[in-house]
């Protein structure tokens, strides 16, 4: 946390998106965290990604509920558009909203606590109604907004600031999501942006549910010796299966990647992910085969992370209910609303 | 990369670019915050330690500093350095006691060595206020009537009032120098057969202007309206010379050349063109001597050469000029010239501002002083001893003309030469600059400085009108700025000596601090070669002449830290980001070694009155 705002003056050769902004057009307002916080950093990937996209602020909808974590989408593309839900309810608002206007780009940002534990039944069903969004999880294995009580999300042997150790089994954000039927599926770590921002990229991209389970370390409840989401125990225990890179529709990929090494994954916006396999015998198209890689990989105390799962083909949520391809607040208000006569008419077919 | 090695107080030194570029290395961020605090007196002292004269330089010193100056970069104009240095002088006397009693004095016994310095310039003059203290019987010949060399017989009044040279130099000759006014040294042998001096130190400074040899130059109905600039401004400065015609033609571009057009205006020209054989962006004039000299309405004519001067009806008509063209290559220089014709410009009165010469008519061949072909003396640039042990230079004596703040550094060190000499220890071994690191920090989110960038403009000095300047000789133009233009004007200094020192040992590698910097400085990366390194920073680095540091390798992955110097803005968020206090500000203090400095003082060179 500062006193000071950081400064308006820029760097004379930032560059400069398509559409003439920089990224520093992309920030919010100062940050309230603790100083070293991993939300900071994510909060920093987001705004790298969505200049890089080329994205208008206004384009922009921000959810979240409560916690450290739901409090960062203050801090990030101030033009936004932004809903601060009660906790755990923000998929909820997500799903209205995304129902109400679907020419947004929609980032939610919880918590481990606000998804995985009060939140749970909301989350299950983002996922299961494939709603249009980026779901980001900044997972530290803690409630660190109310001081560092473990969350669901705790590894077992995980031993809190105070010395108790957590004997209850985790629940795994990525392994619930997989099982679930989530059309992407991806983990990464506050510190390192190399991988986050294109998977953040890759996941605004995509046509449905992205879900981002960040690893995002607390530096104030749980950054010490014998904790499992600290910034070393995770920089020493994570290890990238599958790295993604978006290539928008209108670019070349510039990249050179050794013959056989990169498979592409076509978006609808006729951009592509292109998947760089670290370990060869991965396949991220096949969720049977993702789940017990992943399981076999925690049993080993690892975190995988990187594009674990990516499925374009399963309907998302506006192809399945039909809504309006016009954002009602753009629908006339005569059209909208039946009127006396129609209400009463349509209030008459359930007499 | 190597790793940065920060304890080597030139790193932190660079960092401060007003400080390292300022030739006596005035500590500047230190004096414009004591401004801010309204501590007048003690920011002219700090001033005084390294430039020794705050009031004349903050009117008219060459200011090296401020093209150096950060916020140049971060910002289109850098902060007024010099004008706040002014400030210092100005108001010095305002919330603090007199600052006579805090300058340097000296001891009632002297070390029984006794120093002749030529000339009373700003060179010889800080020489003096350098050993005075240290206990030498300094006594300084001086060929004029008034001591300060050019800076009297020069430098307009209108640019630098009397009053104010006359009390910085007072403050050092009221330490007891032995100033002999109207005493010309004639022979340097005699002065040193004589063997009186223990030393001496050459600052007479280079007083030939240069002349034009054009047809007609040397016509007895010309010549006395053909002047040598320096010459000319030595005459009104003198009272010598109190008219000049209605048309004037200054020939050259340079800041003589201003000083020259500027006063033929005040001794009554209506009509005083510049002459200029190049365009714009080759004039030797400082930016801000030209916009004076136009704000006052001279013209200045580019691209004319000047050809002859023209005789008629037996006085001087004016002067004949070729039309140059010129074509410029890429980079902006001369690729080719022509001349495309002439014009004839009518004028009373011509002056010469083309330049100025050594001359040392008085030193004889053979007394162990070598010259080079342009008849400068072999002076070593460190040590400031030339070709005959004993016998220093300095100033515009030393290597041709340059500047005041550059004679007083001349000064500094041949005072510490001189010094050595004295006390039989060799000249070239100098003592070194010292570097002492504060943190700032207070509490959690509160440092001892302020860290808050202002984003102000540069402040505009306020002149007197364009009438009213005309009135007398010497109406000082600059009126100086106001409290609330001095208080806006600190704020824009960045503090660049609140350095950010970095631990790698603590650093967790959380990101936070390469986040939040405004101007992308910092970035974690893999080692390798500065010219690859620089490809793959978070901004790219624009100035290859600015240092990068280099952190040792940060623990959890090897990488290291690296920062661009170039655009930081001191704000201090990297380190009030920093969870592990890995970054921390620190004002670092350089000690820049004066003659005392090294040399323990013995029991005759006793400098303190002990209590
Ligand atoms: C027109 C003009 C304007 C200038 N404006 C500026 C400016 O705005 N800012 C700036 O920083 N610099 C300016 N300068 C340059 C600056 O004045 C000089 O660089 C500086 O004064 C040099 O100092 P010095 O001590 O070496 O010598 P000087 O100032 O030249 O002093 C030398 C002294 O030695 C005396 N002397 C010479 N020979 C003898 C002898 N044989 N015996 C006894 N005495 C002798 C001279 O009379 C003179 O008083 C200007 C110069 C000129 C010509
Ligand atoms: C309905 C309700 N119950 C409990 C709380 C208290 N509460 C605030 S934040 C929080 C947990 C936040 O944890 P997480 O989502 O992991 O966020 P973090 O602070 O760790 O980023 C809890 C339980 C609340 N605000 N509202
Ligand atoms: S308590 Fe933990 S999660 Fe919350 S801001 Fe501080 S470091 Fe971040
Ligand atoms: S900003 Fe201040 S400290 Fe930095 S170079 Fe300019 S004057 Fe010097
Ligand atoms: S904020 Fe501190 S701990 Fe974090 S990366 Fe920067 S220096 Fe390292
Ligand atoms: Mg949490």
């Amino acid at each position: 946390m500062s006193f000071i705002a950081k400064p308006r003056i820029d760097h004379p050769g930032l560059p400069k998106n398509a559409l003439g902004l920089t990224r520093r057009d992309y920030e919010g307002s100062m940050s309230t965290l603790c100083a070293g916080c991993g939300h900071d950093s994510v909060t920093a990937a987001i705004v790298e990604a969505v200049w890089g996209l080329a994205i208008r602020p206004e384009q922009v909808a921000k959810l979240s509920g409560i916690g450290c974590s739901s409090k960062t989408t203050a801090y990030f593309v101030g033009g936004g558009h932004g809903f601060n839900a009660v906790h755990g309810r923000m998929p909820s608002i997500a799903t209205g909203a995304i129902a109400a206007n679907r020419d947004l780009y929609y980032i939610g940002v919880s918590g481990d606590g606000d998804t995985l534990s009060i939140g749970f039944g909301q989350f299950a069903h983002a996922i299961r109604r494939n709603i249009d969004m980026l779901y980001i999880i900044e997972n530290n294995g803690v409630y660190g907004l109310t001081k560092g009580q473990f969350s669901a999300s705790a590894d077992i042997g995980s031993q809190a600031k105070r010395g108790e150790v957590n004997l209850q089994p985790p629940v795994d954000p990525v392994l619930t999501a997989l099982t679930l039927g989530c059309t992407f599926v991806a983990r990464s770590f506050s510190g390192d942006k190399q991988q986050l921002v294109p998977l953040i990229q890759a996941g605004l991209q995509h046509r449905g549910f992205a879900l981002i389970d960040v690893l995002s370390p607390c530096v104030t409840f749980n950054d010490h010796e014998g904790s499992t989401k600290s910034w070393r125990y995770v920089r020493e225990n994570y290890e990238e299966v599958v790295h993604a890179d978006y290539v928008a529709a209108a670019r070349e990929i510039t990249v050179d990647y050794a013959a056989g090494e990169a498979t592409e994954v076509r978006l609808h916006d006729g951009g592509r992910i292109v998947l760089r396999k670290l370990d060869a015998s991965y396949d991220p198209t096949h969720r049977g085969r993702a789940l017990n890689y992943l399981r076999e990989k925690l049993r080993q105390g690892e975190h995988v992370t990187g594009l674990i799962y990516i499925d374009q083909k399963s309907p998302e949520f506006h192809e399945v209910n039909n809504t309006s391809d016009m954002p009602i607040n753009r629908i006339p208000y005569e059209r909208l609303t039946p009127g006396a006569k129609g209400l009463a008419k349509i209030l008459s077919r359930y007499r | 990369m190597q790793a940065t090695d920060t304890g080597d107080p030139s790193w932190f030194h660079r960092v401060v670019d007003c400080q390292w570029a300022c030739p006596a290395h005035t500590d500047v961020p230190e004096y414009i915050r004591l401004i801010a605090q309204g501590r007048f007196a003690d920011a002219y002292l700090v001033n005084r330690a390294s430039n020794v004269f705050p009031g004349i330089l903050g009117r008219v010193c060459d200011r090296p500093c401020e093209p150096a100056c950060r916020r140049g970069r971060v910002e289109a104009k850098p902060v007024a350095i010099c004008r706040l240095k002014r400030v210092a002088a100005d108001r010095r006397d305002e919330h603090q006691s007199d600052i006579r009693e805090r300058l340097p004095r000296a001891p009632a016994v002297k070390n029984g060595k006794r120093i002749a310095c030529i000339g009373a310039g700003p060179a010889s003059l800080t020489v003096a206020n350098d050993l005075m203290p240290l206990g030498y019987e300094v006594t300084v010949f001086e060929k004029w009537g008034a001591p300060g060399g050019l800076m009297r017989t020069n430098i307009p009044g209108f640019r630098l009032p009397a009053r104010v040279l006359d009390e910085e130099i007072g403050y050092i000759l009221d330490m007891g120098v032995d100033l002999r006014l109207n005493t010309p040294i004639s022979s340097l042998r005699a002065l040193l057969d004589s063997g009186e001096y223990h030393a001496v130190f050459v600052g007479s400074g280079a007083p030939k202007g240069k002349d034009l040899d054009l047809p007609d130059r040397h016509a007895p109905a010309a010549v006395g309206h053909i002047h040598i600039g320096i010459d000319w401004l030595e005459a009104v400065a003198f009272g010598h010379t109190h008219s000049v015609g209605r048309r004037v033609l200054i020939i050259g571009v340079g800041n003589t050349a201003m000083d020259c057009c500027r006063t033929a205006l005040r001794l009554g020209a209506a009509e005083v063109k510049v002459m200029a054989r190049k365009p714009r962006g080759f004039f030797k004039a400082s930016d801000w001597e030209l916009e004076d000299a136009e704000e006052e309405n001279v013209e200045i004519v580019v691209n004319h050469a000047p050809q002859r001067f023209v005789v008629r009806d037996g006085r001087l008509a004016g002067m004949i000029f070729e039309r140059m063209e010129y074509e410029l290559d890429d980079s902006g220089r001369i690729r080719a010239q022509r001349a495309v014709g002439e014009a004839f410009f009518p004028c009373e009165d011509v002056i010469l501002a083309i330049g100025q010469e050594n001359a040392f008519p008085w030193i004889e061949d053979d007394l162990g002083l070598e010259f080079d072909a342009w008849h400068r003396p072999k002076v070593d640039p460190d040590t400031f001893q030339s070709t005959r042990p004993g016998v220093f230079f300095g100033g515009d004596a030393a290597f041709g003309p340059k500047n005041i703040i550059w004679a007083v550094e001349h000064g500094h060190q041949a005072a510490i030469s001189i010094h050595r000499y004295c006390h039989g220890l060799p000249v070239e071994e100098r003592p070194q600059p010292t570097l002492k690191l504060e943190s700032r920090k207070m509490g959690l989110h509160e440092w001892a400085y302020k860290n808050d960038y202002a984003p102000f403009e540069r402040r505009l000095m306020p002149h007197v009108g364009l009438k009213e300047r005309f009135k007398k000789l010497d109406i000082e133009v600059e009126l100086g700025f106001t409290a609330e233009q001095a208080a806006a004007e600190a704020a824009r200094c960045l503090n660049c000596d609140v350095q950010t020192v970095f631990d790698a040992r603590l650093c967790i590698e959380c990101d936070a601090c390469v986040d939040i910097c405004p101007v992308d400085c910092l970035t974690m990366v893999a080692n390798g070669s500065e010219s690859e390194v620089r490809t793959r920073l978070k901004a790219p680095a624009l100035e290859p002449t600015q240092p990068l540091f280099v952190s040792a390798p940060l623990k959890h992955t090897g990488r290291v830290m690296v920062k661009d110097e170039n655009l930081c803005v001191h704000c201090g968020l990297c380190a009030e980001r920093c969870p592990t206090a890995a970054w921390d500000m620190q004002k670092s203090t350089i000690g820049i070694a004066y003659a005392g400095d090294g040399i323990p003082p013995c029991s005759t060179l006793q400098t303190r009155k002990r209590a």
